[in-house]
C-alpha cells in the first residue's frame, strides 16, 4: 500500500478543481484547503505502478454534512463543488453516503451508468457531525463496510453554531459553552474508529511538515476494500482565536508538538507517519492560539496536558512498534 | 391472475417481489419488521436483485433512502411507530428534495405507555412532512397500492416521497384473500424509473440539499405544495388505470353508500369495514346511513368531501390520533377546514377512537350511528365525550 501515485503540486495546478474559490469559509479557514487536498488526491490517485491522467479524473460523488463546509460552500443559488454533491442534515451524511454507495453499486450491476471508471466517494462532516450527533450513523456505516472514505474536518468545536463544546475540545479550551475552559479530555475517536476493524484508518493535519502525507494518505484510503475514515485536524481562525495568516502553523504545531501525530492503521497495523526530531513542548502549540489563555497562565493545568500528551505519545509509539 | 392468502405484510412483499427495487433500506420495528425479513429471504433466494442496507436506526434507514434516491435508485422502507417518530427530521428532508421514496407503515401507536398496536398517531405526527399519505382498508388493497405507489410518486409532476399506511395486526397480520398480479402485469404496469438528475451524474454535476436563505427558501417549499396539489389527478388516473386493467379501482376517497346518506362516519383504514357493515345494518332498517373512507390524506381530498358531505346532515370524524388541545383529531382539523365557507353544513361531530389497538366494535359503531341520528333530531350531538369504547374516570367500561 505504499505505491500511491499523486500528481505534484504543480500538475495540480493545471487540473480542474473540484472545489472553486469564492465560497463563504473565513479567511484562514483550514476546511477548504484540506476538501482541495482530498478531492484532488481522490480525483487522481493511482496505484499499482497505474499512471496517473490529469485529463481524466476519475468520477467523484461527495457528501457533505451540515457545518460550517455546508453552509459556506451551498448557499443557492451559488456552490463551490465542480463534483456532484449532496448534504442531508447534520448526523446523517455516514448514512446518506451508504445509500449513494449501494445504489451505485446496483445500478453499475444493472448497467445503468455511462461511465466505466470507479466512482470514489467522499463525505465531509466537523468533528460534531463525526464524534458526537453523527456518532451512530458513522459507526453503523463503516460496520457495514460501503467502499467510501469519510474525513472528519476536525476544528475541535461546533463552528458553523457559534463555536460550542464538542468531544473533540480539547481540555482547557475555551468555547462559548466552555467559558471557564473545558474540564473534559478530548474523546479520542481515531482509536474508536480503529476498533471498528475497517481496513483503513489515518490522522492527518493540512501541509504539515510532511506536505504530501495528507495527499498520499487519501489515495491509500481508495486503495483500500472497504471504509475508510481520516480524522483531520482543521484549524478555525475564528474559533481557536489565530491570525488568518496563521492556519498551516498552527497544522505544524500540532504535529511538531505531538498534540496531533501523523498515524494510519492500515489493515490493523499501526504505522507512524512522522516522528519529530525534537518533540517541541505543547505550549508552544497552546500559546499560538487565544482559545487555551485560561490555562496558559495555570502551570498545574499546563503540565497536566503535556503529561497526557506525553502518555499518548508513549501508548502510539508502542502500538507502532517505534 | 392468482388467489392468495396473504397478510398484509406479505402482500405488500408480494408485490415488492414484483416490482424489484434497487435499494430496500431497513429497520426492524413491528409490526412492519416481517416486510424486511421476508423481502431478505427473497434476496437470499435470488428472486430479486435489490439490495438491502440493514442501517443501524430508523434515522439512518431513511437517510440511506435519500441517499440512494438521490442517486437516482428506486428505494422503499418500512417502518412504523417510532420509527417514523425518529424518521421525522428527514422525512422533510426527502420530501424537499423531491424523492420518490415508497415507505411502507404498519400504523402503530406512540409510546408513552409503550404499544405496539395499531393507531394512526405515527404518520399523523409527520402529516406536513410534503409525502404523499394513501392508507388502505384491507389486504387486497395493501397489495394494490404498492404498486400504484411507484407510479404516483415518480410521476414528473409529483415527485414526492410516499407513505402507504395500513393498520398494525389489523391489516399487517390478518390474513386475507389476495388476488395477485402477474409478474410481468405488474413489471409493465410500474415501468422503468429514469430520474431527470442524479448525484452519479458526474457529467453534469450538481449540488443536491443546498442552503437556501430568506432569499430561495419560500419557492422550494410552494413547490413542494405544487407537487402535492398534482398528486391528486394522478392518483385519480393511476387508479383508474389500474382499475380498467385489473378491474379495482381506486381514488381519493372511498364513498360507500353515500349518495343519500342521512348520517356518515369519515374514516381512515381498517375500522371502515367494520362500519361499512353496521351501515348495511341500518340500511336494512330504511336507515339512510354510509361511511366516507379518506384513502388519500395527502393531498386531502377536500373537494370530492365537499361533494360527498353536501347532503348529510350529521357526521362523526373518526380519529385514530389524536390532537390533545384543539376539538379532535388530526382529519376532523381538515374536514373542518374542507367545508368551511359551504352554505349549509353538515353537523360535525369529532370522536377519538382505537388508540393503541382497541379496535372498535360492531356494537360501538352502532352507537356512534345511533348518536348521529339523535344529532339529527336535536340539532346537536347529544354529549362532547370526544373518546368513544373508553372508561371514564370514575367508571368502569
Ligand atoms: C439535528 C441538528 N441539531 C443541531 C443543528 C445545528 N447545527 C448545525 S451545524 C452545527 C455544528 C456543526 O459542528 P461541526 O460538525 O463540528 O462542524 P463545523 O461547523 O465546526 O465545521 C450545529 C449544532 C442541526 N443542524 N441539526
Ligand atoms: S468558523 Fe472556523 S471552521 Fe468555520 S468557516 Fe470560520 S474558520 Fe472555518
Amino acid at each position: 500500500m505504499n505505491n500511491v501515485k499523486i500528481p505534484t503540486l504543480k500538475e495540480l495546478e493545471t487540473a480542474e478543481p473540484a472545489f472553486y474559490g469564492g465560497h463563504r469559509l473565513c479567511a484562514g479557514c483550514a476546511e477548504g484547503t484540506i476538501v482541495r487536498q482530498v478531492l484532488d488526491a481522490a480525483r487522481y490517485a493511482e496505484f499499482d505502478g497505474a499512471k496517473t491522467d490529469l485529463k481524466d479524473p476519475y468520477p467523484v460523488v461527495v457528501g457533505v454534512a451540515t457545518g460550517c463546509l455546508e453552509v459556506a460552500t451551498t448557499p443557492c443559488p451559488y456552490t463551490s463543488w465542480g463534483v456532484p454533491t449532496l448534504h442531508n442534515a447534520f448526523e446523517n451524511v455516514a448514512a446518506t453516503m451508504s445509500g449513494v454507495v449501494e445504489a451505485y453499486s446496483v445500478m453499475r450491476k444493472k448497467g445503468r451508468l455511462a461511465s466505466k471508471k470507479e466512482y470514489r466517494f467522499v463525505a465531509f462532516a466537523g468533528d460534531g457531525g463525526t464524534y458526537d450527533i453523527g456518532f451512530q450513523s458513522l459507526s453503523g456505516a463503516l460496520e457495514r463496510g460501503h467502499k467510501f472514505l469519510y474525513v472528519c474536518l476536525n476544528n475541535e468545536g461546533y463552528m458553523n453554531t457559534g463555536i460550542q463544546r464538542s468531544s473533540a475540545t480539547p481540555y482547557g479550551a475555551w468555547t462559548t459553552t466552555t467559558n471557564a475552559g473545558k474540564v473534559e479530555w478530548r474523546k479520542n475517536l481515531t482509536e474508536i474508529i480503529a476498533a471498528h476493524g475497517i481496513p483503513y484508518v489515518a490522522q492527518a493535519a493540512p501541509f504539515s511538515t510532511k506536505p504530501r502525507d495528507l495527499y498520499e494518505k487519501v489515495g491509500r484510503a481508495f486503495e483500500a476494500e472497504g471504509s475508510a475514515f481520516m480524522n483531520i485536524l482543521s484549524p478555525c481562525s475564528r474559533g481557536w482565536r489565530f491570525p488568518e495568516g496563521d492556519t498551516i502553523k498552527l497544522a505544524r504545531l500540532a504535529v511538531e508538538t505531538c498534540y496531533w501525530p501523523l498515524f494510519e492503521i492500515i489493515e490493523g497495523k499501526w504505522t507512524l507517519n512522522y516522528k519529530p526530531k525534537a518533540k517541541m513542548p505543547v505550549v508552544e502549540f497552546l500559546s499560538a492560539q487565544e482559545k487555551f489563555k485560561g490555562v496558559l497562565g495555570d502551570k498545574e493545568k499546563v503540565a497536566y496536558i503535556q503529561n497526557r500528551i506525553d502518555q499518548e505519545w508513549q501508548t502510539l509509539l508502542t502500538k507502532c512498534g517505534v | 391472475m392468482k388467489v392468495k392468502a396473504l397478510t398484509g405484510n406479505e402482500a405488500a412483499v408480494e408485490a415488492l417481489r414484483q416490482i424489484n427495487p434497487d435499494i430496500f433500506a431497513m429497520f426492524p420495528i413491528t409490526p412492519s419488521t416481517q416486510i424486511p425479513e421476508l423481502f431478505d429471504e427473497l434476496i437470499a433466494q435470488k428472486k430479486v436483485d435489490t439490495v438491502m442496507i440493514r442501517t443501524e436506526s430508523e434515522h439512518s434507514a431513511i437517510s440511506a433512502a435519500h441517499g440512494a434516491a438521490l442517486a437516482g435508485a428506486r428505494v422503499v422502507d418500512a417502518t412504523a411507530s417510532q420509527g417514523i417518530a425518529l424518521k421525522h427530521e428527514i422525512l422533510y428532508i426527502t420530501a424537499g428534495s423531491r424523492l420518490p421514496v415508497v415507505m411502507l407503515v404498519a400504523n402503530r401507536a406512540l409510546s408513552a405507555p409503550l404499544n405496539i398496536h395499531a393507531d394512526h398517531s405515527d404518520t399523523m405526527g409527520s402529516r406536513d412532512a410534503g409525502w404523499l399519505h394513501l392508507y388502505s382498508e384491507t389486504v387486497q388493497e395493501v397489495y394494490d397500492t404498492v404498486i400504484q405507489a411507484f407510479r404516483i410518486a415518480e410521476h414528473k409532476n409529483v415527485l414526492l416521497p410516499i407513505i402507504i399506511g395500513f393498520d398494525g395486526f389489523t391489516v399487517s397480520h390478518a390474513v386475507s384473500r389476495v388476488e395477485v398480479l402477474e409478474d410481468d402485469e405488474v413489471k409493465n404496469f410500474v415501468g422503468k424509473y429514469v430520474p431527470e438528475h442524479s448525484v452519479l451524474d458526474t457529467e453534469h454535476p450538481a449540488t443536491f440539499g443546498l442552503f437556501a436563505l430568506p432569499d430561495y427558501y419560500m419557492e422550494y417549499r410552494r413547490q413542494v405544495r405544487q407537487g402535492m396539489c398534482e398528486a391528486k389527478n394522478v392518483i385519480i388516473s393511476v387508479g383508474q388505470e389500474f382499475g380498467k386493467k385489473f378491474g379495482r379501482n381506486y381514488g381519493l376517497v372511498d364513498n360507500y353508500k353515500m349518495e343519500d346518506a342521512d348520517v356518515a362516519a369519515i374514516v381512515i383504514g381498517s375500522t371502515s369495514a367494520t362500519l361499512k357493515d353496521t351501515v348495511d345494518e341500518l340500511r336494512e332498517k330504511g336507515i339512510r346511513a354510509g361511511v366516507l373512507r379518506v384513502r388519500s390524506f395527502r393531498p386531502f381530498p377536500s373537494a370530492e368531501l365537499r361533494q360527498a358531505l353536501m347532503y348529510v346532515k350529521a357526521v362523526a370524524v373518526l380519529d385514530r390520533a389524536d390532537s390533545p388541545g384543539t376539538p379532535g383529531g388530526p382529519l376532523f382539523a381538515d374536514i373542518c377546514s374542507a367545508l368551511y365557507g359551504m352554505h349549509v353544513q353538515p353537523v360535525l361531530v369529532p370522536n377519538i377512537y382505537g388508540l393503541g389497538g382497541r379496535e372498535l366494535m360492531p356494537d360501538d359503531a352502532m352507537s356512534l350511528f345511533k348518536m348521529l341520528l339523535e344529532t339529527v333530531k336535536n340539532g346537536k350531538p347529544p354529549n362532547e365525550e370526544l373518546f368513544i369504547a373508553v372508561r371514564k374516570k370514575g367508571s368502569v367500561l
